[in-house]
């Protein structure tokens, strides 16, 4: 038995020779294994084994792995794909996973190289999709959209789609993603707000503007808008006044990085009306100050009339617009002067990213459950869940569930054809994407002038444009 | 038996560096490794780039201009954060009366309501806080427009002139509970007959305070502002909850937020290394400098 006297006393030096032998060697290790780096896999030629009722040639033993964004659309109509797709193919195991945080999960997979089949790159954490692009880590849809519908095998894919669905992930010509869901943008109101007051939308920008001076004489704010956090909203009604009256070549220039684009007259008209708005006060007190959460919230609750979002709006916030609030979709009026397109052009793009990584291991899986996906039963299925229209042309047949803000989008969607317009720079540059949104909320909050944004915005563009080491694209 | 003793330090010892090891050297290491490549972070391609990255940081006008705001930070948040800390802990445990040993009434109640913040988890201080901070129904304008100080009313978390400030009020308010209970601490370790021989000489609180305590806390007050300092540099969740692109005309963008940025929005994740080693470096020399600059023998007591 040791006494207090007889415990062994260590040295500090014999202390810290221990301590290094063990520190020095765990480092070493981990510093070998960071630095093993895998080739990249050269994927083989693949011959597609394609047969009448397997377009694609997928394998029927082959496992699929489906991971997706579990946010605001659930992932119930997931589950009703993936039955879908296990019905045609009985002998495929399936997986089906639901998270949040997309790039830190995914991240590790796609540097290991062992992506999932399919990734909904979706929500507040999705992986840029400019980046995927340039590492070469997504497929090619192209054999997707050359494939026949799954409900007439008479059309192809592409055909089935809306104008404008997959204008957003062209890069070089090649579509490398699948956004799902299709959203018009533009104003929110509540038709029984509206229908009290004896106010109908406008047509006019002029109009629009008188409307927002009543607005104001009844106690509520004409519009509101999150400064801290979605002042880029904006964006939408900005470049709509923009394009409806000098045509889609205004923001395709500026996509392009075109020398000028931003100082062009129908950006010059579109930037002073919107900062006319600043300057009248028809902005919600404070409305800097708030996030987008809160500014919507003052909206439902009555403080706001207006407000400049996308179709998931409605979806957003479920539970806390009162009942009777009737959300209805109002499109962006029309500068003064002539106008290229008519106001029922419709500034629309698609979310909801879905992706085959190029590394997966059943691809062909992955592009046919995409083709599933894009069958009228599995839209209808998911429009029916969300209230959200998919790109998939005369999917759910106007049918609205009983949601005012679908039947509008709806409508929306038809009187607009094939005038669609969307904007591509703020996926291509994330930079320029940042300086938009700093340079927007500095225009909404009045702090500038629609000269110094257009010209902030244009100085920005050209350093991007000078910068060669960022990947250029071009449409 | 010498070997024996060796044998034992390696045992124990191994555990507890084997975390260390590999769950922090071995990331910083890589990290730097990192730096020095081209990486987009999304591939297991990392091509080496040599010190292209720090040339870079060095002429990029976002990097200097965020590290100015760290750099405002560091001046103001340790600095009051401290000062109130004392005051507070000064009275909640000798500042019953001149020369007593005693706090003022409710020293207990007090103490625990200060240290309430700190252990709120930071997304939780944030979201509270933008209830606060909000413009029209927040609790801050309506206190101010009650007690008809409307005037001073401000957005402020939209207002580029007060947003910085009101975030630095955050932190402020988060971390004082912290240390008024360091430095209660501290201050009870303190031979109580030298605050009896002060009140014999006929100082009041306050010079007992100044000349008294504040000496003797020395030390905890400089491990103190290394923290805080280092609290200031590294400044990043709070910032990309309630000011997630940097705040209204970019005036409180944070070197953190902007690694964050470069790595996860610009696919740069070798640029972002390079930002996370020159912060890394920075609070070192904020560390040496602390303990260097103050360097006095140790007081007895």
């Amino acid at each position: 038995m040791l006494s207090n006297s007889q415990i062994p006393e260590a040295s500090r030096r014999q202390v810290l020779r221990a301590a290094g032998l063990i520190g020095l060697a765990v480092p070493g290790a981990g510093l070998l294994a960071g630095c093993a780096t895998t080739s990249g896999a050269a994927s083989p030629a693949e011959t597609w084994a394609a047969s009448a009722g397997n377009p694609l040639g997928v394998d029927a033993t082959a496992p699929l792995d489906v991971v997706i964004f579990d946010g605001g659309y659930g992932d119930t109509f997931c589950k009703y794909d993936v039955s879908l797709y296990a019905k045609q193919f009985p002998k495929a195991k399936t997986a089906l996973n639901g998270i949040q945080d997309i790039e830190s999960q995914m991240q590790p997979l796609f540097v290991a190289d062992t992506p999932p089949d399919v990734l909904d790159n979706s929500g507040a954490s999705a992986i840029p999709l400019a980046t995927l692009v340039a590492d070469g880590q997504l497929a090619d849809l192209a054999p997707l959209l050359a494939a026949p519908s799954l409900d007439d095998q008479s059309t192809t894919v592409a055909d089935t789609l809306l104008p404008g669905a997959l204008t957003a992930v062209q890069f070089s010509g090649k579509t490398m993603a699948l956004p799902y869901v299709y959203t018009a943008y533009g104003f929110w109101y509540s038709a029984s707000l509206f229908r009290q007051n004896g106010w109908t939308w406008p047509t006019e920008w002029s109009a629009l503007v008188a409307l927002a001076a009543e607005i104001k004489a009844k106690g509520l704010a004409p519009f509101s808008y999150g400064g801290t956090t979605a002042p880029d909203y904006w964006l939408r009604p900005l470049f709509s006044l923009a394009v409806k009256q000098g045509g889609d070549q205004a923001i395709i220039d500026i996509d392009n990085l075109k020398s000028g684009a931003w100082l062009s007259e129908p950006m010059v008209n579109a930037a002073k009306a919107v900062a006319a708005l600043a300057s009248n006060g028809s902005f919600l007190a404070g409305s800097s100050g708030l996030s987008h959460t809160q500014a919507q919230t003052a909206w439902v609750k009555g403080q706001a009339g207006i407000y400049a979002s996308g179709s998931w709006i409605e979806n957003e916030m479920k539970g806390i617009t009162p009942a009777g609030f009737d959300m209805t979709f109002g499109a962006v009026p029309l500068l003064d002067g002539t106008n290229q397109l008519p106001v029922t052009a419709l500034s629309a793009a698609a979310s909801e990213t879905y992706l085959v990584p190029a590394q997966a291991k059943n691809l062909r899986g992955g592009l046919e459950y995409l083709r599933t996906m894009l069958s009228k039963d599995a839209a209808t299925e998911f429009t029916s869940l969300t209230h959200a229209p998919t790109i998939v042309k005369g999917a759910a047949a106007g049918q609205s569930f009983g949601s005012t803000a679908l039947a509008s989008t709806n409508a929306a969607i038809t009187a607009a054809g094939a005038n669609t317009f969307t904007y591509l720079y703020t996926g291509w540059y994330p930079t320029l994407a940042k300086t938009g949104k700093t340079q927007i909320a500095n225009l909404l909050a009045g702090r500038s002038s629609a000269e110094t944004f257009l010209n902030a915005m244009q100085s920005a563009a050209d350093s991007v444009a000078a910068d060669s080491s960022v990947a250029k694209h071009h449409r | 038996m010498r070997h024996g003793r060796l044998r034992i330090i390696t045992l124990f010892l191994a555990a507890p560096l084997t975390l260390y090891g590999v769950l922090v050297a071995s990331p910083l290491i890589q990290a730097f490794y990192i730096s020095l490549t081209s990486w987009t972070g999304y591939t297991s391609a990392k091509p080496f780039a040599g010190l292209a990255n720090y040339r870079r940081l060095l002429h990029d006008p976002a990097f200097w201009q965020a590290l100015e705001h760290n750099a405002l930070l560091l001046v103001a948040v340790p600095a009051i954060t401290i000062v109130l800390g004392l005051l507070f802990a000064s009275l909640l445990n000798v500042g019953a009366r001149a020369g007593s040993v005693e706090g003022v009434r409710f020293s207990s109640l007090y103490q625990k309501s200060f240290f309430l913040p700190h252990i709120l988890p930071v997304v939780i201080t944030a979201v509270l806080w933008q209830f606060l901070y909000n413009p029209e129904l927040g609790l801050i304008n309506s206190l101010l427009d009650a007690a008809g100080l409307g005037s001073l009313k401000q957005t402020w978390l939209g207002d580029p002139q007060v947003a910085l400030w009101s975030m630095a009020a955050i932190l402020v308010w988060a971390g004082v509970g912290f240390y008024v209970i360091l430095f209660s601490a501290a201050m009870q370790s303190i031979p109580k007959d030298l605050y009896e021989a002060a009140d014999l000489d006929g100082a009041n609180r306050l010079r007992t305070m100044l000349s008294i305590t504040l000496p003797l806390l020395r030390e905890t007050v400089q491990v103190a502002y290394v923290y805080l300092g280092i609290g200031a540099l590294d400044a990043f969740t709070l910032f990309q909850v309630l000011q997630p692109d940097g705040g209204p005309n970019n005036s409180t963008n944070v070197v953190a937020q902007y690694l964050y940025q470069s790595a996860f929005d610009n696919g740069q994740f070798g640029y972002a290394s390079a930002i996370g080693v020159v912060l890394c470096l920075l609070t070192l020399v904020l560390t040496a400098v602390t303990f260097g600059v103050s360097r006095r023998e140790r007081i007895e007591f």
